[in-house]
Order: C-alpha cells, then sequence, then structure tokens
C-alpha cells in the first residue's frame, strides 16, 4: 500500500500563553491503522488532531503525511478529511449539497459529482433523504452526513473528534460498527478522538493513551488492558476500573495498607500500589489463602454483578457472575500473581519483582462458576 | 355568576393583553385614524364645519410637482443609502471579526456614529461640509481642486445628505452582522477549509445566505429609517436649495408646522404609510419564504 497516508509526529508541542496543551509528542501512524487517541477531558487529544489537520498550528515540532513536511501548509493541501463533534453541517444546505460541498470546492466536474454522490449515498443508506435540510434528521442520520461528507472527497486520511458523543448509547454502538467497518472497506487510515474507553477497545488497532498532553501509553488494546505503563493507564481502561491499592512495608513483605496479615508483594513494592481488575479476583471462603475482606455492597447489572469488598481502609469492586447475594459476609479474595500489576510510588508500571500465588489454593476452579460456592 | 375554566381562560388572555392594546391604540392605531379622516375633509375657515372632500385632498396632492419631487428625492435618498450602508456594516462586520489587533477599539470606532444623537451628527457634518472652513473643501484647496458647495449647491446636496446617513447607519447595522457572525459556528468555517473552500466561495456559498435573517432584518429598518429623515435636514440643509434635499417626512412637517396645512400633511403621511405596508407584505410573503431561519 502506498506511503501517501503515513502520518508522523515529531516532538509536538502546542503552548497558548500559560497553557501547554500538547507537550512534546511524537507518533508515526502507518497506513490503513485505525488509531484512537484516548484520554481524559483536557488532555490535549482534539488539539492533536487539530494540529494534524492544520486547524491550529503546532508551537514546535514537525507534522509530516506521507513524504511531504506539512507542519506549515493549509488544512485544504494536507489531504484529509474531518467529521466534527458537533457534525459541523451546513444547515441552509440539503444533505446532497452539505455532502458535495467539498467537492464543488474543489472544482470536480458536475457528472462525477453526482455520481460519488450517488455512490457515498448509498454507502451510508442517505439516499432517501438526499433532499432535507440537516435539520430535519435524526442525530444518526446527521452523523451519516458528516461522514459521507468526509468519505466523499476520497482523501486517504480521515480524523474524527468524538463523532459519536452526541448519540444514545444505542445508536452509538452501531455507529461504532459500521465506521470500523466503512473504515476497512475503504482501507482509509482513521485517527479517532475519543474519551470513552469503550470506543477505544473496541475499534482501535492501536490506542494512544494521553494524560497532561503527554503520551502515557501506545499499544494495542489488548496491550493497554493487559499491561498498562501506569497507573492513570490501569484505571483508564476497564470498567469497572481496575482496583489500585496502597502497598506499605509488612514483616517480610509488602502488603495491603490497613491488612498486615497477608503478603502479596515483596518488599520492594512497597510504597507503590498494587493494581488487579475486578474480574481477576475470586471470592473464596473466609478461610482459604488470599486476602481476608468483607463483602459490603453489590450492584447488580444483569448479567453479572460488581460486589464492592472491604479490605483494610479500602473497598475494591469485584466482578461476579449472576447475582451472588453475599453482603455482610466475610471472605478471603483470591487472585493468581499473574494478574497482578504493580507500579511504584510515581505510578509507572514495574515488571521487576518476582510475584508468587498465595499458598497453595485449594483446587483451580474456573473463575465464574467458583463464585457463591462457599455459602454452605 | 360563575365563569367556566374556558372563559376565566378568555378573560385571562385579555387582561394580558391590554396593557399592550391600550398603549398602541392611544398611540398607534387611534392617530393612524384620525390621520386617514383628516386626509379626506378639508378644514372649514372661520368657524365653518369641515366638509368631506373624498380622494380630492389626494387628487391634489398628486398634481403637486413638489410632492413629486420630494417623493423622487426619497426615493434616490432611499437607493443611495439603502445598498451602501448594507454593504459597508456587511464589510465592516466581517473585517472586525476577523483576527485583528486591537479590534475593541476598531469596533467603537465604527459603533461611534450610532451613539452620537443625530443633532450632533448633523453639526460634525456641518463643520465638514462648510463652504469655506470646512474640512472637505481644505482638503481640496490643498491638493489644488476648487471647493464645493455640499449643502449650497442642488445637484451636490441631496449625495451629501446621503453620504452623512451612511455614516451614521452603517455601524448601526453592523452590530446586528457583527451578533449573527459570532453566532455562526467556528466549525462551518473549518469544515470548508479543510475542502480548501476559498474566502470568497465560502462567503457567498455559506456566511451569506446564513446571514440572510439579518440582512432582511436590517434591510426593513434600513427602510423605515429612509422615509424617517427629519432631524438632519432641520440642521444641514432644512430640505433646500429649492427643495433639492426635502424629503418626504420633513415636507410632511414643513406642511404641518411652517405652512400649518395639517390636511395636506395627514394625505402625504396615509401615503407613506400604505408604500411601507406595501413594502412590509412582500417582506412577509415572498422574502421569508427564500430565507433561511435557524
Ligand atoms: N484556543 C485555546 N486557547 C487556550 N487554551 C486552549 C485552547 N484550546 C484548548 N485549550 C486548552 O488546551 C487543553 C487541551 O484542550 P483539548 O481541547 O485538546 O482537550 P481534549 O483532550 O480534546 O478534551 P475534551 O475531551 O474535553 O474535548 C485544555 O486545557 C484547554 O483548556
Ligand atoms: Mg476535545
Amino acid at each position: 500500500m502506498s506511503n501517501q497516508s503515513r502520518i508522523r509526529l515529531e516532538r509536538v508541542t502546542k503552548r497558548w500563553d500559560a497553557t501547554t496543551a500538547v507537550d512534546d509528542i511524537s507518533f508515526d501512524v502507518t497506513p490503513g491503522q485505525f488509531v484512537i487517541l484516548l484520554g481524559p477531558s483536557g488532555c490535549g487529544k482534539s488539539t492533536t488532531l487539530r494540529m494534524i489537520a492544520g486547524l491550529e498550528e503546532a508551537s514546535s515540532g514537525r507534522i509530516h503525511i506521507g513524504e511531504r513536511d506539512v507542519t506549515r501548509l493549509p488544512p485544504g493541501d494536507r489531504g484529509l478529511s474531518m467529521v466534527f463533534q458537533s457534525y459541523a453541517l451546513f444547515p441552509h444546505l440539503s444533505v446532497a449539497d452539505n455532502i458535495v460541498f467539498g467537492l464543488r470546492s474543489r472544482k470536480v466536474p458536475k457528472a462525477e459529482q453526482r455520481e460519488r454522490l450517488a455512490r457515498v449515498a448509498e454507502l451510508v443508506d442517505l439516499t432517501d433523504y438526499l433532499d432535507r435540510k440537516p435539520a430535519k434528521l435524526s442525530g444518526g442520520q446527521r452523523q451519516r452526513v458528516a461522514l459521507a461528507r468526509s468519505i466523499i472527497s476520497e482523501h486517504p486520511i480521515c480524523l474524527m473528534d468524538e463523532p459519536l458523543s452526541n448519540l444514545d448509547a444505542r445508536l452509538r454502538s452501531d455507529m461504532r460498527r459500521e465506521i470500523k467497518a466503512l473504515q476497512s472497506r475503504l482501507n482509509m487510515t482513521v485517527i479517532y478522538v475519543t474519551h470513552d474507553q469503550v470506543e477505544a477497545m473496541s475499534m482501535g488497532d492501536r490506542v494512544i493513551l494521553m494524560q497532561h498532553g503527554k503520551i502515557v501509553q501506545d499499544g494495542t488494546p489488548d496491550e493497554l488492558y493487559n499491561r498498562p505503563a501506569s497507573a492513570f493507564a490501569a484505571s483508564f481502561i476497564g470498567s469497572p476500573a481496575m482496583n489500585l491499592l496502597p502497598l506499605v512495608a509488612g514483616e517480610t513483605g509488602a502488603v495491603i495498607e490497613g491488612e498486615p496479615s497477608t503478603l502479596v508483594a515483596p518488599m520492594e513494592a512497597a510504597g507503590g500500589h498494587l493494581g488487579v481488575r475486578p474480574e481477576d479476583i475470586e471470592l473464596r471462603p473466609a478461610a482459604s489463602p488470599g486476602v481476608p475482606a468483607k463483602v459490603v455492597s453489590e450492584e447488580y447489572l444483569g448479567a453479572d454483578t460488581i460486589a464492592y469488598v472491604e479490605v483494610g481502609s479500602h473497598t475494591l469492586r469485584v466482578r461476579l457472575s449472576g447475582k451472588p447475594l453475599l453482603t455482610g459476609q466475610p471472605c478471603s479474595l483470591f487472585w493468581a500473581s499473574k494478574n497482578i500489576h504493580l507500579f511504584d510510588a510515581n505510578g509507572l508500571r514495574r515488571d521487576d519483582m518476582p510475584l508468587s500465588d498465595f499458598a497453595p489454593p485449594i483446587r483451580s476452579i474456573p473463575r465464574p462458576p467458583a463464585v457463591g460456592s462457599f455459602q454452605h | 355568576m360563575s365563569l367556566t375554566a374556558y372563559h376565566k381562560m378568555q378573560l385571562y388572555g385579555a387582561l394580558l393583553l391590554l396593557p399592550a392594546a391600550v398603549l398602541l391604540t392611544t398611540f398607534a392605531y387611534l392617530p393612524t385614524i384620525t390621520t386617514v379622516i383628516n386626509s379626506l375633509f378639508l378644514p372649514g375657515f372661520r368657524g365653518a364645519p369641515t366638509e368631506f372632500v373624498g380622494l380630492e385632498n389626494y387628487q391634489v396632492l398628486f398634481d403637486d410637482p413638489t410632492f413629486w419631487k420630494v417623493a423622487r428625492n426619497n426615493l434616490i435618498y432611499a437607493i443611495g443609502t439603502i445598498p451602501t450602508s448594507i454593504a459597508l456594516a456587511l464589510c465592516m462586520a466581517l473585517f472586525v471579526n476577523g483576527k485583528l489587533r486591537g479590534r475593541g477599539v476598531v469596533r467603537m470606532a465604527y459603533f461611534t456614529p450610532t451613539i452620537l444623537p443625530m443633532i450632533a451628527a448633523a453639526n460634525i457634518w456641518m463643520f465638514f461640509y462648510a463652504p469655506q472652513i470646512g474640512l472637505f473643501n481644505q482638503l481640496l484647496g490643498i491638493l489644488g481642486f476648487s471647493g464645493v458647495n455640499w449643502l449650497g449647491d442642488p445637484s451636490v446636496a441631496l449625495g451629501s445628505v446621503i453620504a452623512m446617513s451612511v455614516w451614521k447607519e452603517a455601524g448601526f447595522f453592523m452590530i446586528f452582522y457583527l451578533a449573527a457572525l459570532q453566532s455562526m459556528p467556528p466549525e462551518l468555517k473549518e469544515a470548508s477549509d479543510l475542502e480548501g473552500t476559498s474566502r470568497w466561495h465560502f462567503f457567498w456559498r455559506v456566511t451569506f445566505p446564513l446571514l440572510m435573517p439579518t440582512t432582511l432584518f436590517v434591510l426593513i429598518n434600513a427602510l423605515i429609517n429612509a422615509v424617517r429623515v427629519v432631524d438632519h435636514l432641520f440642521i444641514l440643509t432644512k430640505g433646500g436649495p429649492n427643495n433639492a434635499t426635502n424629503l418626504l417626512l420633513y415636507y410632511v412637517y414643513e406642511n404641518a408646522f411652517s405652512f400649518f396645512d395639517g390636511t395636506t400633511a395627514a394625505t402625504i403621511t396615509v401615503v407613506i404609510l400604505l408604500v411601507l405596508a406595501v413594502v412590509a407584505t412582500l417582506k412577509f410573503t415572498i422574502l421569508d419564504r427564500r430565507t433561511h431561519y435557524q
């Protein structure tokens, strides 16, 4: 595949007087990739995207698209299209005119405009709405018009800034799949901004997680989930979020703050945090090896239940299948050592410590059925 | 007596409308009706009763060459001020809406003529237009041209009045355009920049159509203002020389308060009202249908 849709950022920074919105970030997007810029509000995702689009000028650093340095090029010369969160449809133009707006600007012949319009309208399922004004469309249809407008330009690169955030949950999941399908069908390179980790995990080939204008982690959704680079990354990905427990020095190793009886990590880990996902914790009968705990409440979600479990002075979330009704009961928390994540005092991941499982697990029970089996 | 809920609501609604209705009736509808009635009668002299003459007053008015001259002046005045001040207002608004150093000052400067009372503004322009010591003639003198009698020369005077009106109105209309421009989402510009749309194309395809409601509003205001001119003329020219700058409302004023001819004044007023009514109807029926309102 040609290289012309490769996007490369080199040490790009954006400053506004006192605020540094984007701080010295670099990444390289290969053609055909679906890249997610993920992060909490105000972390600089939109600013990064807008600098790639040329709507905002980088304070320093270089941006390359294909072989060209586009850092100072106007947006129209960069060969990319963009879908805005607000859709940015022209309210006085019909759907058809909105879609071909760019083609008219670029003086594409009328006949070709019509032909491309018909094709794209078919693709996004808007053929019956071409004569309507945007005000008479539903949110999802407006979203499709915005998509159509960026597809029809046939630019190999499409930037999207939270395109689904104005839609309701149901429509959002439909559109997620539609966008993903369109992207692979048209072989577009997409950079997609979102603060929704579900969108990030389900759509991205690659997720770039940002915080305070810096890249925290850049990897596949798998890597972000299984090997979060920092406590922040760990807490941002996954729902409910990973449990992070402060570790203090115990007699022979690190223990959870307020629960000195059970060793959970080597001594070097004290001062940092222990991370364990709600879905990686097992509840076992109170006497079995593990961390002594007490179930304080449960949140029933249908397919599963989130139990809130008290350990020392901290509350953990544990995902259980079914509707176990354990509130008030003492229990023991068990997790496999391969499922725990250790973070140092600065929140960075540490992989240099040997970990061992809790002394002998009674028997290896597959996780979901194990739940609640100790009640009698 | 007990009222049904329906009648109570009716009464409630009527009471809510009452203040506006009283004010409008007292100050708009009654005077209008009186004016129409006046225009159909001839006043009796020396205590004789007024005499109903039907449309005779209109006949007399339409035979009066001064009326036609004044009406023609007003048409020229309208054509001279309306498009120019609207176009100028739009240009100024586009200019101060852009990224501009010290745009607060520029906006302020553009708006100043509007906050100035008309009499004060006219006095300033008197100084510009004065034959010997006036600013314009002194500038012309420096460039080696002989001076122009800006307000005294019948062929120039109306132009001078028009120039001043444009100066005064444009800043006012600019405020409306500026407000409309600022309520336009910036993403529209960004979306079209991404398509490489030229400024020109963007203006005609997006900005201008979206400003259409404002343009209509401003247009109607400009039209009303064009037949409402009294104060400039009062200061600058008093309608002279030889009615060269006389406009309809000033002519009404002259008839009523200089010539004490209330009947002619009423007749002209009715004609003005009819013309404005036709314009308003056109606006609501034809233009509104072609305009995109948000
Ligand atoms: N035009 C601007 N002038 C000054 N500061 C700005 C400007 N635009 C953005 N910022 C600042 O830059 C930082 C990053 O903004 P940005 O819009 O990139 O955040 P974001 O990650 O897209 O957040 P969100 O998820 O809320 O959209 C914020 O602190 C914001 O206040
Ligand atoms: Mg944003």
